[in-house]
């Protein structure tokens, strides 16, 4: 198996195989032809069921938020007192709630605010994160201090923590703003992590000798970050991303179930089971099926980056 | 050592500035009049707005309220804007707290640390294979669907255990929200052990311990073990930060008075200065649990040596 340095390193070794091998005998290699590091973790990543069981777990999420009418004909928001808590029908698969409103139609249109609320977040902290770890990592000195008490300050306070505080504010009429006012706490709040990845691989990458090369050449701060250092950021990066997507999914679920994240008339996951845990005792239906929803999708995100880190780490294999 | 722990302190105390200050200004971020707040719907008269407004020093500047605000929270003399005591049940609730931890983080060392150690020496095998998988499931279960999950199945369906924490049996009806709080860091830890096992599985050492004639047990057992143990304890610190926000929804859900629980009831009735100092108490515990690992971390890895 090739190793993650291949796209780097391999010009180097193919070139000049005597400098390594100063008793003059290099070792026998395979006439193989050298794959690139992403091709590599691309044979990889096809040959892993994680990645495809997450993969196809997450595109359905995508159509169905995309999409919900493809997969239910009811109204979510068409509920009736006089089905209250009715079991499993024709016209309902998993029955009512205690609203009486349909259990899978609720969940399937549920996907759409948490999918928003995900993306949204994992971007915003991703191009926060990539900033601010860039320019910590590549500058070093009072900018790369600065920046890491700020990152463990942010660190000392829980992202859920942090977004009860601010949430409890808002106005609870206003459903557009609570939406976006989630994405922004989420993704300010939660870009700490991805950025002190993002610090480490640049500080690790920075000491490469093709970084001193380029620099030697003269290539300025910016060509060296954008062209040398940015692709050994990028695996750790999108993994940490992917990841931070999936706990934001499940951050937003937590802040609607304590009544501070989304509410209704929205949908959303954590607004269900909270509502469906007080009649559990009658009937857990209407509280199973949003957990499975929120967990299956969660789940989706983590096994989707696992993957993609075991693909690009060749130490894991 | 002795300049480590001196800066590691520094840091501490500005992480908890820092903090604090976060928390604060987050807390004012919302605007609203505090004083209208209080009252509700109720009109509010100029005389009791000057008398109020003394109280809670609200004509004084940000930074001083700020301090204002660090001194209450340290003397324990914070009142909620209903005169109430914030910190009347904050003893018997960190206590509550911290036996649900204590399940917690035990069960997470005893199980997931063993399984951790069993799936690095089998590594690739099918106990491997199917634990990494499992554990995947579990780190993808989020706290509001395995707490009400497990309080249903265990509390409702089968009856293990008690539905709600009852202060007649005050350790029996803690054990389910325990292993709840702990099955959400276990899965990490035991991918943690496993690799960092794995890792010093083919160290040096161990090779020229196993050549020197020591049994498979001892090098493992002894040798191994204490080193892949370090990045485990960090990650307990670390994971602290997790399992609070874990407390409040596994409190929450069991009904249980503690730390998390109390917080939990504050959002639901809207009791702003209940809530801050909660989460100001969560933040203060974290920042010092993360100082003692840190400590704990210089003391067991001889090898960092700071400049």
């Amino acid at each position: 198996m090739s190793d993650f340095e291949t796209e780097t390193g391999s010009e180097l070794s193919t070139a000049t195989p005597g400098a390594f091998f100063a008793n003059g005998t290099p070792p026998s290699q395979e006439v193989t032809k050298v794959r690139s590091a992403t091709a590599d973790a691309w044979h990889e990543l096809r040959r892993n069921g994680v990645f495809w069981v997450g993969l196809v777990i997450a595109l359905v999420a995508l159509v169905m938020a995309v999409w919900p009418s493809l997969f239910t004909p009811a109204d979510p928001n068409f509920c009736l007192g006089s089905r209250q808590m009715q079991g499993p029908s024709g016209a309902a698969i998993f029955g009512y709630d205690f609203q009486g409103c349909d259990v899978w139609a609720h969940a399937v249109y549920g996907t759409r605010n948490s999918l928003l609320i995900g993306t949204g977040a994992a971007l915003l902290s991703g191009v926060l994160a990539m900033l601010v770890g860039m320019v910590a990592g590549f500058f070093g000195g009072w900018v790369d201090a600065i920046i890491s008490r700020i990152i463990e300050v942010a660190l000392a306070v829980p992202l859920i923590l942090a977004a009860i505080v601010l949430m409890k504010n808002l106005p609870n009429n206003d459903q557009n703003l609570r939406l976006f006012a989630l994405i922004g706490i989420l993704g300010v709040f939660g870009w700490t992590t991805a950025a002190r990845v993002v610090r480490s691989s640049v500080i690790s990458a920075k000491q490469q000798d093709y970084v001193s090369a380029a620099r030697m050449l003269g290539a300025g701060n910016g060509r060296i970050m954008w062209r040398h250092i940015m692709p050994n950021v990028l695996a750790p990066f999108l993994v940490i991303i992917t990841i931070a997507l999936g706990s934001f999914i499940a951050a937003e679920a937590t802040l609607s179930f304590l009544g501070v994240g989304l509410q209704s008339p929205s949908i959303s996951w954590g607004l269900d089971i909270s509502s469906a845990r007080v009649h559990m005792r009658e009937d857990a239906t209407p509280l199973i099926v949003p957990s499975v929803f929120l967990a299956l999708t969660v789940l989706a995100f983590i096994m989707l980056g696992d993957a993609i880190r075991e693909a690009f780490d060749p130490k894991m294999r | 050592m002795f300049r480590y722990i001196v800066r590691r302190l520094l840091q501490g105390v500005l992480t908890f500035f820092g903090a604090t200050f976060v928390v604060y200004c987050l807390m004012f971020a919302g605007g609203g009049d505090p004083i209208q707040a209080l009252a509700g719907e109720k009109p509010v008269t100029a005389q009791q707005r000057a008398a109020l407004t003394e109280q809670f020093h609200l004509d004084d500047n940000f930074f001083a309220r700020y301090l204002y605000f660090l001194k209450d929270f340290f003397t324990g003399n914070l009142k909620s804007y209903t005169g109430r005591d914030v910190f009347e049940n904050v003893g018997s609730a960190l206590q509550l707290t911290g036996k649900i931890a204590l399940i917690a983080i035990i069960f997470t060392i005893v199980v997931g640390v063993t399984l951790g150690i069993v799936a690095a020496l089998r590594r690739g095998g099918i106990f491997d294979t199917s634990s990494l998988i499992l554990t995947l499931v579990v780190i993808g279960i989020p706290s509001i669907v395995l707490a009400p999950l497990a309080q249903y199945l265990f509390g409702i369906q089968w009856k293990i255990f008690p539905v709600n924490y009852t202060f007649e049996k005050p350790f029996v009806s803690l054990i389910l929200p325990g292993l709840v709080l702990g099955t959400l860091s276990l899965a990490t830890a035991m991918r943690l052990t496993r690799a960092s096992f794995f890792d010093n599985l083919r160290a040096d050492y161990v090779r020229t311990a196993t050549s020197k004639g020591l049994t498979r047990f001892r090098v493992v057992g002894v040798h191994v073990l204490r080193n892949s143990l370090i990045p485990i304890i960090t990650f307990l610190g670390v994971e602290l930060g997790n399992l609070m926000g874990g407390a409040i929804i596994t409190e929450g859900v069991f009904n249980i008075p503690g730390i998390g629980g109390q917080l939990y009831k504050a959002i639901g009735l809207d009791d702003g200065p209940t809530v801050i100092t909660f989460v100001s108490l969560l933040v203060v515990i974290y920042i010092v649990a993360n100082l003692v690992v840190d400590l704990l971390y210089a003391v067991l890895d001889p090898r960092i040596r700071y400049e």
